[in-house]
């Protein structure tokens, strides 16, 4: 082998460890998966022993009601919590970027739910939400209010209610981070220009906070898209279908209705959708880039 | 246009005091500049009466109506940023116009305006630009632009040029001292380099440690500088000092230290024995120094030449007279040897003297 070949592949040499357990801890598993949703497979059986039957598992999937009402589901969760929560932490955000007493020890408050276990937090809102012993009924008894039947009737807006308990921080810290990176000076000339508070954030603030608030945005609603355990632990999916969001109707197939080859076939539809959410992420940080590109060329040009 | 007063101007930091009680008078259509190192308190004096910093103690009177408690938006002033603050997502036009857009102009009267500013400082190409797009110069202009867009009475400046190169910066010094002739303003410009003060300001004031030194015209701070202080700071290379006593001999004073011997003139004489102190530092510009071999031995200094700085038309030569170094300005014809001690004649006339102790001049 010459020199020059040598050194050509040095790097790919160096690389090859870390492609070699990618590989085994990404590809792999992935791959798995791929191949069993084609397949009618249970937990009994090895993958070489399981039928394989194309594209039924998902043609099953596509014209079963029960899996559109859990993708229904799941995007109305993911709609209502990205957008309360954005509206929640960004509002939090700007009320609290200032300089006053205590301020540090409110922001880590602020930001305490997020770092609470999932199963914890399901735990927590189940027994707050218990219909009798439930601290919500108890405090509506307390005033004279009747009960409500917030894990019943009300499950998904009850669950949607935790989620925006446990990840409003997230998106506040994430403002609050935009927002004391923001020039200084821009706000000062606004507020000489005559824009009031209100007019600061609307017309500079937000604009400028903008491209954080996006990439935001877009993180959380893929989490949400995936959130299993806090609505195992308070619903497990019901009553009925109501609250069954798809991550929960994944691992239930595979476990109790023993479908292999179809939860992985769901999961590739989730698979899919969040990879065009992340597509849709890539393409606004390319385009945000290209444009910087563009600003800095013709920036050049001019001076 | 309103005339800006500050009374006993006061600003601390939590127990640190950074201005101490700062009396000044700004007088109609006045380009004042306020003038002194970095942390001497000039800065905040401005962003206090824009409104930026609160005032800890004292009052600021626009048109004698006191305006400490209100926002900076209720002042009527226009401020140019050192780092430009233009609002990065808005175009030329846009920034331009925000003042007069927040304040519900109608459109028509808004895109004249823009037009016409944008006229001004050269910018009518540029109005879809954002500031990204555009060059350090550019940008500055864009500042200026939406400042005079604004019709307000007062224009604040901090340090608008630092952040310029060189070149640029003497550019755009030049067409600032021409808007300053054309629109009608009461401004106030802040900076911490002496040429901009000097070239820029009808009145000068001079700060450092929290206090004005002296104010006045460039050319009455130039030639009759209050203390030491204000004697270094303007004036490009600066003044020398050399330290020195008082001695009469014969009926005539001199200033006496290591290695000159300089005879005073009558009427410095006559204001130094008044004042009573012997320690002196003496004070001579270096353009006050000229190379004649033939001048008389009390009237001038014996320099060891050691470099000579060539700047174009003119040399600055760094020499020793005693320990200390004097620096000689002179025109770079003169033929002049290095290592040579020579004589330089000091312009007798425009010698300063300070009281060793208080600084102060005599």
């Amino acid at each position: 082998m010459s020199i020059a070949r040598v050194n050509r592949l040095s790097p790919y040499m160096f690389m090859a460890p870390a492609m070699v357990i990618m590989a085994i801890a990404l590809l792999y598993p992935l791959g798995y998966m791929i191949w069993g949703s084609f397949r009618d497979w249970n937990p009994s059986q090895s993958i070489g022993e399981a039928e394989f039957v194309g594209l039924k598992n998902y043609i099953t999937l596509w014209n079963d009601p029960n899996f559109r009402e859990s993708i229904g589901v799941t995007l109305r969760f993911a709609f209502f919590v990205v957008s309360i929560e954005m509206v929640l932490g960004v509002g939090l955000a700007l009320l609290l970027d200032r300089d006053i007493r205590g301020m540090s020890v409110l922001r880590t408050m602020f930001i305490l739910p997020m770092m609470i276990a999932p199963v914890v937090v399901g735990l927590m809102w189940r027994y707050m939400y218990h219909p009798t012993i439930g601290t919500f009924n108890r405090f509506l008894e307390s005033i004279g209010l009747p009960k409500v039947d917030w894990l019943g009737d009300y499950a998904l807006t009850s669950i949607i209610i935790a989620d925006i308990w446990q990840w409003t921080p997230f998106i506040f810290i994430l403002s609050l981070a935009a927002l004391q990176s923001l020039p200084r000076s821009a706000l000062e000339a606004a507020r000489i220009d005559g824009a009031t508070p209100w007019q600061q954030i609307w017309h500079i603030k937000l604009p400028l906070m903008m491209p954080v608030l996006i990439v935001t945005g877009l993180l959380r609603l893929i989490d949400a898209f995936k959130v299993l355990e806090v609505i195992l632990v308070m619903t497990n999916g019901g009553p009925g279908l109501s609250t069954e969001i798809l991550a929960l109707r994944i691992s239930r197939t595979a476990t109790e209705f023993r479908e292999l080859g179809v939860a992985a076939a769901m999961s590739n539809y989730l698979l899919i959708l969040l990879l065009l959410l992340t597509v849709a992420m890539f393409a606004f940080t390319r385009i945000q880039e290209a444009r910087a590109a563009r600003v800095r060329a013709a920036a050049e040009e001019a001076s | 246009m309103p005339a800006i007063r500050l009374d006993r101007l006061v600003k601390r930091y939590g127990d640190v005091e950074v201005l101490h009680g700062i009396e000044l008078e700004m007088a109609d259509n006045e380009f004042t500049v306020l003038v002194g190192p970095s942390g001497c308190g000039k800065s905040t004096t401005l962003r206090m009466i824009a409104g930026l910093e609160d005032v800890s103690d004292g009052e600021i009177y626009i048109d004698d109506q006191p305006v400490k408690h209100l926002e900076p938006k209720d002042r009527n002033l226009a401020m140019v940023f050192q780092d430009y603050a233009l609002y990065p997502h808005m175009n030329v036009a846009q920034n331009i116009s925000f003042a007069l857009r927040l304040a519900k102009r109608p459109k028509a009267e808004i895109d004249a305006k823009v037009r016409e500013v944008a006229g001004l400082v050269g910018l009518t190409d540029f109005l879809e630009r954002k500031p990204g797009a555009l060059s350090g110069g550019q940008r500055q202009r864009v500042a200026m632009a939406r400042a005079l867009a604004k019709d307000s009475g007062i224009f604040l400046f901090d340090e608008p040029l630092s952040n310029l190169d060189a070149k640029l910066r003497g550019q755009m010094r030049a067409e600032l001292a021409l808007m300053s002739q054309q629109v009608e303003k009461n401004m106030i410009y802040v900076t911490h380099d002496q040429i901009e003060a000097m070239t820029l300001a009808d009145r000068i004031v001079v700060m450092h440690g929290g206090y004005i030194q002296q104010q006045g015209t460039p050319e009455e701070l130039f030639k009759r500088p209050a203390n030491k202080f204000v004697a270094g700071f303007l004036g490009m290379p600066p003044m020398n000092f050399l330290d020195g006593d008082i001695v009469e001999e014969s009926g005539a004073a001199f200033v006496a230290g290591d290695g000159f011997k300089l005879r005073l003139p009558e009427a410095k004489a006559a204001a130094a024995k008044a004042h009573g102190a012997r320690a002196v530092t003496l004070g001579l510009r270096p353009s006050d120094l000229s190379y004649a071999e033939d001048a008389p031995a009390d009237a001038a200094l014996e320099l060891h030449v050691q470099v000579s700085e060539y700047v174009g038309a003119q040399s600055v030569l760094l020499c020793q007279c005693g320990a200390s170094t004097v620096t000689v300005e002179m025109n770079s014809e003169t033929p002049m040897a290095m290592g040579e001690t020579l004589t330089f004649a000091a312009n007798p006339d425009r010698i300063h003297l300070f009281d060793r102790q208080t600084e102060a001049a005599i």
